[in-house]
């Protein structure tokens, strides 16, 4: 996904000149070509998000389309008083790339995991939050960050994740992708953790469980469509984030779920627990402490489909 | 002692009414913060009468100069700035702090021609002035960007980020003035923060600094001209103030951070600044 935005948004800066890369001394290497193709529009902001923050929302209030990119700590949560107040009580077209969303630094230690991000920034009035399920999505979504007036937070993984989508599929900000059919229980992820749920879904199918997936790659503004539409044709929707359980897109929907009223489906969210990881280990270690492997996950929903269908025939 | 020029006495004039108006902005919508507003009266009226180049009827220009009061609780001070320069109407000021009105106590984004950025949380004003520098850097666009501050505002971790990296830039078009009138919220804040030396700390972190007379307008409007002073460096006045400046009973009195006039004060300041 790292790659997939650098490239693309060399691309994007090479037909809009408004475009503006600033940095908080990261990315070693990996914007060379850009800095050699627009050295006028490369800023490393140096180790200081608050000021980079505040520095991108002026210089979009000035007309030009700032993009902001750090490790995901320390472009949401580092600097949240900035995105709230520069940014979106502004509202202006700061476009804010997180690196290493949920526990794709899980080496790194809790300082340097994000599983809160998306809570915080889905919270700020104006701010669209879009998480790309793989390199496909992140390209897309950049590109339709960089079009939209007004603020918007992309939450990438790392660099090396596997496609979900062969060609690329219709994108647009707050429109699901279908990424699989199915009829028996809906899993709706968002992010880096999309292609894990859709192999929890192989899983489910060798035990006659149908589970159709969703790339719910915008959280904010959530595609009730969609929702409406799963919550009605299947038994169970599930969902599935590299993020707590709270605040997330779990908790975006829980929202939206009691507002709507009851519906033919139950919701189970899953995500990490509230508390932080104190333990080394890599991404893989760091989701199975949180049952977010691709067994767990399939395990987990085929006990909720089985309790959801002898709730349905007791009822 | 030389006799100022006319146009000086007249921005004299100009700053006594905006001061009369502020107490008496205060005194109606019960709004606090008049000491901070007072002090940096002055700094606002050399900016926009001697410093900044716009069109009072198009502060959506492009080219124009731009002025961010980063220490936004003084809010009023530039409202009362903006109307006696003719970029608001003055009937508007009645409204301040009212239900409804597009003159909050503090600013809110584009309330009024001529606020540049809403500010009240400390410490944002000059990142964003940096940005619209750079800006008009990038794009080709001749504008300075002027942000005053408080000192207590220099508390503040993103006003020394920012400094930094405009120096860095070599951000030349970018002009700070500190209202270093000596007071924060709840004390000296001298005390509270160890600010000096204020003028040899922004020097080391690569500003082109001078220490200069905040009530003097002749004075700071001769320091604003020479910026950029030093060919790649951003300025900052260090501009010695008093809170509470125009009115003798509120004069380095900080109480008067938060204290409302009442109708016997308001016309004793409004007498003592010539306002009857």
């Amino acid at each position: 996904m790292r790659d997939a935005f650098a490239r693309e948004l060399l691309r994007l800066a090479g037909l809009d000149d408004r475009i503006v890369m600033l940095s908080g001394d990261i990315g070693n290497r990996l914007f060379d070509d850009f800095k050699a193709r627009f050295p006028s529009r490369f800023f490393n902001c140096g180790v200081a998000e608050a000021n980079m923050m505040g520095t991108a929302a002026g210089m979009a209030a000035s007309g030009l389309r700032p993009v902001v990119y750090t490790i995901v700590p320390f472009v949401t949560t580092r600097c949240l008083e900035q995105i709230r107040v520069d940014v979106c009580y502004h509202n202006v077209p700061v476009t804010i790339v997180g690196v290493g969303g949920g526990l794709s630094y899980a080496g790194l230690g809790a300082t340097h995991h994000s599983c809160e991000d998306i809570g915080f920034l889905r919270l700020l009035p104006n701010m669209t939050v879009i998480c790309p399920a793989d390199a496909i999505e992140t390209r897309l979504a950049l590109a339709a960050a960089l079009a939209h007036d007004g603020p918007v937070y992309i939450r990438l993984g790392k660099k090396g994740e596997p496609l979900v989508h062969a060609k690329d599929p219709e994108f647009r900000i707050g429109k699901a992708i279908t990424v699989r059919p199915g009829d028996d229980v809906a899993i709706i992820g968002t992010g880096n953790l999309l292609p894990t749920a859709l192999e929890a879904a192989k899983l489910l199918a060798g035990h006659k469980v149908s589970a159709r997936v969703v790339s719910m790659h915008t959280v904010k503004p959530l595609d009730v469509d969609a929702l409406a539409a799963a919550f009605a044709s299947c038994a169970l929707v599930v969902t599935v984030e590299e993020h707590s359980r709270i605040g997330g897109l779990g908790g975006a929907i829980a929202e939206w779920l009691a507002d709507r009223g009851p519906q033919r489906a139950r919701l189970v969210r899953i995500g990490t627990d509230d508390r932080f990881l104190h333990e080394g280990g890599d991404q893989d270690y760091a989701r199975r402490q949180f049952g977010l492997d691709a067994q767990s996950i399939a395990q987990s929903v085929l006990s909720q489909y089985r309790a959801a269908l002898g709730d349905g025939a007791t009822s | 002692m030389t006799t100022p020029p006319a146009g000086i006495m007249n921005l004299k004039a100009a700053a006594a009414r905006i001061r009369a108006r502020l107490v008496q902005m205060s005194h109606e919508a019960r709004a606090p913060h008049l000491g901070s507003a007072l002090s940096c009266v002055d700094l606002l009226v050399a900016a926009y009468w001697g410093f900044l180049r716009f069109c009072p009827g198009n502060m959506d220009d492009d080219t124009r100069d731009r002025l961010i009061l980063s220490k936004g609780h003084a809010a009023a001070a530039l409202y009362a700035t903006l109307a006696e320069r003719g970029i608001i109407p003055s009937e508007l000021l009645a409204t301040y702090g009212r239900d409804g009105s597009s003159l909050p106590e503090q600013m809110s984004p584009g309330c009024v021609p001529g606020v540049e950025a809403a500010t009240g949380s400390l410490g944002h004003g000059l990142p964003f002035g940096l940005g619209m520098a750079l800006a008009g850097r990038i794009r080709g666009l001749p504008y300075r960007v002027c942000v005053v501050l408080s000192d207590g505002e220099c508390n503040e971790g993103t006003v020394w980020e920012a400094a930094m990296f405009a120096a860095a830039q070599k951000l030349e078009t970018l002009v700070a003035m500190v209202d270093r009138n000596g007071w924060q919220a709840t004390g000296r804040s001298n005390d509270i923060m160890a600010l000096d030396p204020l003028k040899e700390k922004w020097q080391a972190f690569g500003w082109h600094a001078v220490d200069v007379d905040g009530h003097d307008i002749g004075q700071l409007i001769a320091e604003l001209c020479r910026v950029p002073a030093v060919q790649g460096k951003p300025t900052v006045l260090i501009a010695r103030t008093v809170k509470g400046k125009g009115v003798s009973f509120m004069e380095d009195d900080n109480n008067w951070h938060y204290r409302i006039p009442n109708v016997q004060e308001l016309a004793a300041a409004r007498a003592e600044l010539g306002q009857t």
